[in-house]
């Protein structure tokens, strides 16, 4: 520092010589003032960040940080985002919201709204990269306190990154009173992380070791840092078991990693799966009963995700229920639609299955077309209640997301109604008569027809509800049955008509495979590559899994 | 008198008869009243409307071959959009060969697309197609194989009726979704097109689109006379024997899984010849053509001339893609409502289609003639 101070004398005038050191001078006694004042208030802590000089502001943010009031973090947080700013004729430390060359402002150690103001009558409290550390330290300590866990132990996840003896003091004194498991473990991962650099060599392998149970990336980046570090260098004894140390926890660590990951592949093909399942119940249902495979299912699901649209259109304040509407109502309406096209087109058709596949995919195509004109041929996003959205984290490398964990739940629920309905009730036993031999079921007295209309529109309405299910998945357009449709038929051939865990073991392996394969070779091959195996495995079971046996499954 | 093979097969009945007469009429006045007419003369036919009926001539053998397996054998097939696809793309890959080194990047070697993916050497499947013979036999063998391989795995282990159908589906979209793969060496989403020349001639000149006109309507002579020579012979009354109950045709004793994979080979054969010629007519081929969409339109031709009548099949053909072209640049939107209305009143009320419709007419006709008649009868007496 002396030797540009002195070049500075040589070169400046005198007075601004005298200029240069007031204004050190008022630095200096200003910053001893804030260091000795250790009593001073939240408020003047505020105020004190107009100061220009990035060191005084390091020691105020800290101070800020300590005071432990109830609005530090807002303010570190503003900070960090750049929206912390005095007003230039009074010095107020305002947190503003630019937008326009106005600004909406707010006290910034109070909290209290000042109204609008002009943007030039702003100025920014600044920062620099050293103050952007020194703050995420400060919120990271400050959100370690926090009353909620979820935000403690993101702070925790926070501070991988930058680590030092310092921190890790802090960390242990909160391991001392930290009681959610979770956040322990994320501590316990800081604290070893630091402890990586520690110069004790016992210390280090203690700390590589209890590091290969844990999931985090971070953990595995700062693994092989070191080890690029110590294999750079000359190898020594120590540094060799070091290496080997790492080496082993790595491979824990990448093979438990690995394990999560197939759970992951299980858990979307799972999810797949049930989409499937969903939609293919109905189609099974219907195909049993009548041998008839309905072209129009795909359409069906459409109209179902359209009714989720509609009404969400309808209670655009009760986004949050609306999908609970939508269930019943979906079910309903499409089940209606499918007992008009069974009592108007199908009964007429009996006996030529091959036709009614026919007239009900004309009926697809009209069903596609009327909501063309009538809706929009563009897609349209339904919106997601928050309660479906976001995701279960179970461990670092593991989350689930909601909407599809509870559709897997929803399909389930639905299958498990489907089997009372089909396994306890009349309609249910009329419905596996008729299935099994339809002439002896008409002999016996049941009205076949009746039992067509309403397996039809169970079917369809079932169909509907997998289209409510499915518009949390994707979005809403016309072509959304025929994405799925082809998919769905090979569950049905795969399965077998026989029974409904035959649906739901055809939908199971095809939402697995799919998901397995997909790595491998893509989305579109696995496709592909499904499809083929479903035709070749057909030749071992050309009726599918879980077929119907007798005499009169061979008509 | 025993009849010639030509009068056996295409002047056995009247529907035959009418068919062969308009088609050999067209065959040579159409190309004439294009070539030989001023363009401004009331009698001129426009080079687009000789393409437009050349394509309707493909769609119409195309609709043959679906006559000959659903109406004759009674497989509901809902994938001969790919047999058609796959005899297109064995001629459009002979096209794109011809085009050398006049297409955008002017590589002599690879074609447009495989320059802009930067591969650079032809694949080994595209070997040969410089020379017109190899379009020639792939526009047979690559159907004809895919057919041979599919329909032994599906008839061997009596695979049947609605699985069988949704099963020839999923064919055809699994190889829709492979040849929409950009790198699976075909095009990808484009397909093939910006064709040139075909055997020297160039493909926009009048008289090359009325050469291929006449081939066209010559095809569907030669594809309507071999289904009716395959109807007509012993083995017809077979694969009719199977339609109408395939186990006592098993029972007493034939292999009926050989006579079904015959038929529907030949079947896959006629649906690639109708695709190679469509190809140079329209001038592209593309994965939509595998669409599941595209082949169940093809029944829904046969359905509404009436199946197993064969010259319904065509009239069928002609008549829904006379609509469509109508419909699409008349009302869009209106379109799908009666392709769909289309194949729900077909099914429900006219089962055997404008054929069915047409003989149901007159026997009632000739009914109330025979009526009348005996009526008079009993008055003279």
């Amino acid at each position: 520092m002396e030797r540009p101070f002195i070049i500075t004398i040589k070169m400046l005038s005198k007075f601004t010589l005298i200029l240069l050191l007031s204004s050190l001078l008022t630095g200096f006694s200003l910053a001893e003032e804030i260091n000795n004042d250790a009593e001073m208030s939240f408020s003047e802590l505020v105020a004190s960040l107009t100061t220009k000089k990035f060191d005084q502001k390091a020691i105020i943010i800290k101070k800020i940080r300590q005071t432990e009031h109830q609005r530090s973090l807002t303010i570190l947080s503003k900070l960090l985002d750049g929206k912390v700013y005095y007003k230039k004729d009074d010095k107020l430390v305002v947190i503003a919201d630019i937008e326009n060359k106005k600004a909406t402002i707010t006290n910034a150690s109070t909290g209290e709204p000042l109204g609008e103001i002009a943007k030039k009558k702003l100025k920014k409290v600044g920062i620099n990269n050293k103050l952007r550390r020194t703050l995420n330290l400060s919120i990271a300590q400050l959100s370690l306190a926090d009353t909620d866990a979820t935000v403690r132990k993101s702070a925790a996840v926070e501070m991988f990154k930058n680590m030092d003896d310092e921190t890790s003091i802090i960390l242990k004194q909160r391991l001392t009173v930290e009681k959610n498991k979770h956040v322990i473990s994320a501590l316990q991962t800081a604290i070893s992380i630091n402890q990586l650099n520690s110069p004790i060599h016992e210390e280090k392998i203690e700390s590589i070791k209890a590091l290969s149970d844990s999931l985090y990336p971070e953990v595995r980046v700062a693994l092989k840092d070191l080890e690029k570090k110590l294999s750079s260098k000359t190898q020594t004894p120590k540094s060799q078991e070091l290496l080997h140390a790492i080496d082993a926890s790595l491979k824990k660590i990448e093979s438990s990693v690995g394990i999560y990951k197939q759970i992951e592949n299980i858990f979307f093909g799972i999810s797949l799966g049930s989409v499937l399942l969903l939609i293919a119940v109905g189609l099974a249902i219907t195909f049993g009963v009548m041998g008839v495979i309905n072209m129009a299912h795909g359409e069906m699901l459409m109209l179902g995700a359209y009714t989720t649209y509609i009404i969400q259109l309808l209670l655009p304040n009760h986004i949050e229920y609306s999908i609970l509407i939508s269930i019943p109502t979906a079910f309903v309406f499409t089940g209606l639609v499918g007992i008009g096209i069974e009592r108007g087109v199908i009964r007429f058709l009996y006996g030529r299955p091959l036709e009614t596949l026919l007239a009900t995919f004309g009926i697809s195509l009209i069903l596609q077309q009327a909501v063309r004109t009538l809706i929009s041929p563009q897609n349209r996003a339904v919106s997601t209640p928050d309660w479906m959205s976001g995701s279960l984290e179970i461990n670092p490398a593991l989350s689930l997301t909601y909407n599809r964990l509870y559709i897997i739940i929803f399909a389930l629920i639905v299958l498990a109604g489907l089997m009372l309905l089909l396994n306890k009730s009349k309609f249910g036993l009329q419905v596996r008569a008729v299935t099994q031999n339809r002439s002896m079921a008409k002999a016996m007295g049941i009205r076949t027809d009746w039992v067509d209309a309403f397996t039809f529109g169970l079917g369809s309405g079932i169909a509907g509800i997998a289209g409510v299910a499915l518009s949390q998945l994707t979005n809403v357009g016309p072509n959304l049955g025929q994405a799925y449709i082809i998919d769905s038929f090979m569950v049905v051939v795969f399965g077998g008509v026989g029974n409904l865990w035959g649906t739901l073991f055809g939908a199971m392996t095809l939402g697995i495979a799919n998901k397995y394969l997909e790595p491998f070779t893509g989305a579109v091959l696995a496709k592909i590559v499904v499809l083929v195996i479903i035709i070749l495995f057909i030749q071992k079971r050309p009726r599918g899994m879980f077929a119907l046996k007798g005499r009169s499954a061979d008509n | 008198m025993e009849k010639s093979l030509i009068q056996r097969l295409l002047l056995s009945d009247t529907g035959s008869k009418v068919l062969t007469v308009v088609v050999v009429f067209f065959a040579f006045v159409v190309p004439a009243l294009n070539l030989l007419t001023p363009v401004d003369s009331v009698l001129h036919i426009s080079t687009y409307t000789v393409t437009l009926l050349g394509k309707y001539l493909c769609y119409a053998l195309l609709a043959l071959s679906v006559d000959l397996v659903w109406g004759y054998l009674g497989i509901l097939s809902l994938g001969h959009g790919a047999f058609f696809a796959l005899g297109g793309y064995a001629m459009g890959m002979y096209l794109m060969r011809q085009i050398g080194d006049r297409g955008v990047y002017g590589n002599p070697l690879l074609p447009d697309f495989m320059v802009f993916l930067n591969w650079d050497s032809l694949p080994w499947y595209w070997f040969g197609f410089d020379h017109f013979s190899m379009a020639l036999l792939m526009m047979l063998v690559a159907p004809g194989l895919l057919a041979f391989v599919f329909g032994w795995l599906a008839f061997r282990s009596r695979v049947t009726g609605v699985y069988l159908s949704i099963m020839t589906q999923a064919m055809t979209y699994a190889l829709m979704l492979t040849f929409f793969q950009n790198d699976f060496g075909f095009g990808g989403n484009n397909g093939l097109t910006d064709f040139k020349e075909i055997l020297g001639f160039n493909l926009q000149d009048n008289t090359t689109r009325c050469a291929l006109f006449f081939a066209s309507a010559m095809a569907l002579l030669a594809g309507y006379a071999l289904c009716k020579y395959i109807a007509q012979s012993r083995l017809g009354s077979l694969v009719m024997a199977i339609r109408d109950s395939e186990s006592r045709v098993r029972f007493m004793g034939y292999r009926d899984e050989h006579i079904k994979l015959f038929i529907f080979v030949v079947s896959a054969l006629l649906a690639g010849v109708a695709g190679a010629l469509y190809v140079p007519q329209v001038g592209i081929i593309n994965p939509s053509e595998f669409a599941p969409l595209r082949s169940i339109e093809l029944v829904i031709w046969v359905a509404i001339g009436g199946r197993g009548t064969l010259y319904g099949a065509v009239l069928g053909a002609f008549v829904v893609n006379y609509a469509k072209s109508f419909f699409t640049a008349w009302a869009p939107e209106a379109w799908l409502f009666i392709l769909g209305s289309m194949f729900v009143f077909v099914t429900v009320f006219m089962p055997k289609g404008l054929v069915g419709l047409y003989n149901q007419i007159s026997t009632r006709n000739t009914k109330n003639k025979s009526i009348k008649q005996s009526q008079a009868n009993i008055e003279k007496s």
